[in-house]
């Protein structure tokens, strides 16, 4: 568990006067939960956004290790026409949001299948005739489906549609919807956001599972402390864009600077 | 609502009302402009207020019976989310798809000229609806200009004859990739954008093409228009002598001329075409890239974090619904037998976004019902010809507040695994625990 999935280096990210990042540095390490926290307006999502392609990182580099080799997102961003934020996710990012978005007007099974979508025939030519090949794409895809409906606990809400589902499960169809894309590295930005306690409970199995049953590294932003330090391996603490602390569980709940940073303490204070 | 308070809220509504359509009907039924002098005839304005408010009253008093209830009841229903799952035991309709094809293949021997006319007509405007359906239902493009890619079927089939010696049947073979090309073209540019930035340019490029036809006198012949040959089948003709170098179609099955073939064969061609174009769009709905274009109009962030290339995804719904205007502007051209630009008007664009918005976005079956409402109903309506438009507005208002989603309802598709898959049992004793 040493090999590094993914290195953040030196990134710096702004918004015209805003420095939302500002020289960011760490590793996650393959096969680890890895827990960004920090206060609101910290940079936590940004960073996100910068790691998974959404923003391009003003500076410093951000490289995912894959099984072709490492692969650096803003290159991927860069290339010409059809670079974009897609190509991350193929190469094996998978992303959540803080303010679900599922394809709310579609059913559970149809969010799914919308994210096999490299998977399916993709020859037009063969869906208008219903070719044998195009079926058995599509077959696929529905039992995959189903197996990771089966795995988030969601079979009886398989032909619902997404935007009806009570809010829990709408969080646990974000994830599966995730991995159906077949990620190395999965980021969940809040998913304990607006859980109850046994839904919490519930989350963290999930994650703990996911991740020994499906060779995952995950990333997590969470607020709750709790569920942090219970699941997490390494837990990086952000404050005003900056990471104040960077280790395990135990060494930033003892970090004087992390304590002060969530309990309002002046810089000064801390130093003394 | 408890009865007690029924008369003082008719009060209320009776004077509110009545000040309203005074102040309506006050400027425009009130005065009146005698040469330089303003005439005043404000008992008018009196008695159509009066009539407005003894309207609305009768409307309150009815809506306040049982059965007024129980309209309101039903439209609040159906005025809900439009969107429903189906239930997985839904047969397909095989019954009523082959009596629908079998009438719509038989509808030229039962009708007259006059009303082959208007159902060729329809037809186009369903190509269209199902072209435009593509790129605003589907794909949530808004697209304003959706006539320029029409122009370009109906020009290419005109001007192809005029100076390359194409026919009917190689612009129909042609018009899908000149029109998708240009879609391309015109789209690749703005696609990244958000979506108002597309709306406005398409309404800028439906324009131009619209005034370069106009314009471009020794190519296009301007607003004289450019004369379109009839078409062929199989080297025959339609007219009374051959034209084209083959042989008319009478003199070949030794059968007395009539003007009617030309339109038999068009309306019939139109129809296999439809019913083809229909076919694959209800294909393409259940194909993942049918699913992608839902997709991207339903949430186009987390399209992208699922890999989605949607600069791709747009382009080709893009392309897809331009070439089917581009075929539908090509039965336009041979049934018109000429072309000239003020069929292409923006006033075009909004009469087939209209028919894709009644119909609900995204449903086929509703944009082939309010293609053929909205192009027989002004044929049925010739007699008030002059109150066409008011007619045509009061029934779009009367939609948008009974059915906003539409005349058909979405139904989502239902599927199933084909074994059961094994809860997870850590799961399954949180959730029972819970
Ligand atoms: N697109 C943007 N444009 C300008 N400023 C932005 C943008 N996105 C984020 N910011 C700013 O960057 C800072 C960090 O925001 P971010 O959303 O990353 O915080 P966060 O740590 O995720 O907070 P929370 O816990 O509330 O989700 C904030 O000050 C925010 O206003
Ligand atoms: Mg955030």
């Amino acid at each position: 568990m040493t090999e590094p999935v993914l290195t953040v280096e030196n990134v710096t990210m702004r918004f015209g006067g805003i420095v939302a990042n500002q020289n960011v540095n760490f590793k996650v390490d393959k096969g680890a939960i890895t827990a960004l926290i920090g206060p609101n307006g910290a940079g936590k999502t940004t960073l996100f956004n910068c790691i998974t392609g959404f923003y391009r990182a003003s500076e410093g580099r951000i490289v995912l290790s894959t099984a072709e080799g490492p692969r650096d997102i803003g290159a991927l961003l860069s290339r010409p026409i059809v670079g974009g934020s897609h190509l991350v996710t193929r190469a094996g990012i998978a992303r959540t949001f803080q303010n679900i978005r599922l394809f709310r007007e579609m059913t559970v099974v149809e969010n799914l299948l919308v994210a096999q979508h490299l998977d399916t025939e993709a020859n037009l030519l063969s869906g208008v005739f219903k070719s044998a090949v195009f079926r058995r794409a599509e077959a696929e895809a529905v039992e995959r489906a189903f197996y990771w409906l089966g795995q988030m606990n969601l079979v009886d809400d398989a032909n619902r549609l997404a935007g009806e589902l009570p809010y829990g499960r709408q969080r646990r169809l974000e994830i599966a919807r995730a991995m159906c894309t077949s990620p190395r590295l999965i980021c969940l930005d809040e998913p304990a956001a607006g859980l109850n306690p046994a839904e919490t409970i519930e989350l963290s199995e999930v994650i703990q599972r996911l991740r020994a049953d499906h060779d995952l590294t995950v990333m997590v932003i969470e607020h709750d402390m709790h569920l942090v330090m219970s699941i997490s391996d390494h837990v990086v603490v952000f404050d005003h864009g900056v990471v104040i602390a960077d280790g395990t569980p135990k060494e930033v709940a003892n970090d004087p600077a992390v304590v002060a940073a969530y309990l309002g303490v002046e810089e000064k204070e801390v130093a003394e | 609502m408890d009865n007690a308070k029924i008369p003082a809220k008719l009060l209320k509504e009776a004077v509110f009302t009545f000040v309203l359509s005074l102040i309506v009907f006050g400027p425009i039924s009130g005065l009146v402009l005698t040469g330089f002098t303003v005439e005043n005839k404000l008992a008018r304005p009196l008695i159509i207020a009066s009539v407005v408010t003894i309207g609305r009253v009768l409307f309150t008093l009815f809506l306040e019976t049982s059965l007024g209830r129980r309209l309101i009841a039903r439209m609040a229903g159906t005025a809900g989310s439009g969107v429903t799952v189906e239930s997985g035991n839904e047969r397909f309709p095989y019954a009523a798809v082959a009596i629908a094809f079998a009438v719509g293949l038989a509808f030229p021997l039962m009708a007259d000229e006059y009303w082959l006319g208007v159902a060729i007509l329809a037809l186009i405007y369903v190509l269209l609806g199902l072209g435009l359906n593509i790129v605003v239902g589907l794909a949530g493009l808004l697209d304003l200009g959706f006539v320029a890619f029409y122009a370009v079927g109906a020009y290419l089939l005109a001007l192809g004859a005029q100076y390359l010696g194409l026919g009917f049947w190689g612009a129909l073979a042609l018009a899908p990739l000149i029109a998708a090309f240009c879609g391309m073209v015109l789209a690749f540019p703005v696609l990244r954008m958000h979506g108002d930035y597309l709306a406005i340019v398409t309404l800028g490029f439906g324009e131009i093409i619209r005034l370069v036809l106009n314009n471009w006198l020794d190519f296009t012949g301007g607003p004289n228009g450019a004369a379109v040959p009839a078409p062929t089948f199989l080297g025959l003709e339609f007219t009374r002598t051959a034209r084209q170098g083959g042989t008319p179609f009478h003199e070949f099955f030794g059968i007395s001329y009539s003007a009617d073939y030309k339109f038999w064969f068009i309306y019939l061609v139109l129809f296999l075409v439809v019913a083809a174009v229909i076919y694959v769009v209800n294909r393409l709905k259940s194909m993942p890239i049918g699913r992608l274009w839902e997709a991207l109009r339903e949430d186009e962030i987390a399209c992208r974090s699922l890999g989605v290339n949607h600069v791709a995804t747009k382009l080709s719904a893009f392309m897809l619904g331009a070439s089917t205007g581009g075929v539908a502007g090509v039965f336009f051209a041979v049934h018109q037998g000429f072309v000239n630009p003020t069929s292409f008007t923006f006033f075009e664009s909004a009469l087939i976004l209209a028919i894709v918005v009644l119909g609900g976005l995204g449903s086929t079956l509703g944009v082939v019902m309010a293609a053929l409402v909205l192009t027989i109903l002004p044929e049925v309506l010739r007699d008030f010809a002059e109150y066409r438009v008011l007619v045509f507005g009061i029934l779009m208002v009367v939609m948008m507040v009974w059915r906003p989603r539409g005349l058909v309802r979405i139904k989502r598709p239902a599927f199933f695994p084909s074994s059961a898959p094994a809860a997870v049992p850590a799961l399954a004793a949180a959730e029972a625990a819970q």
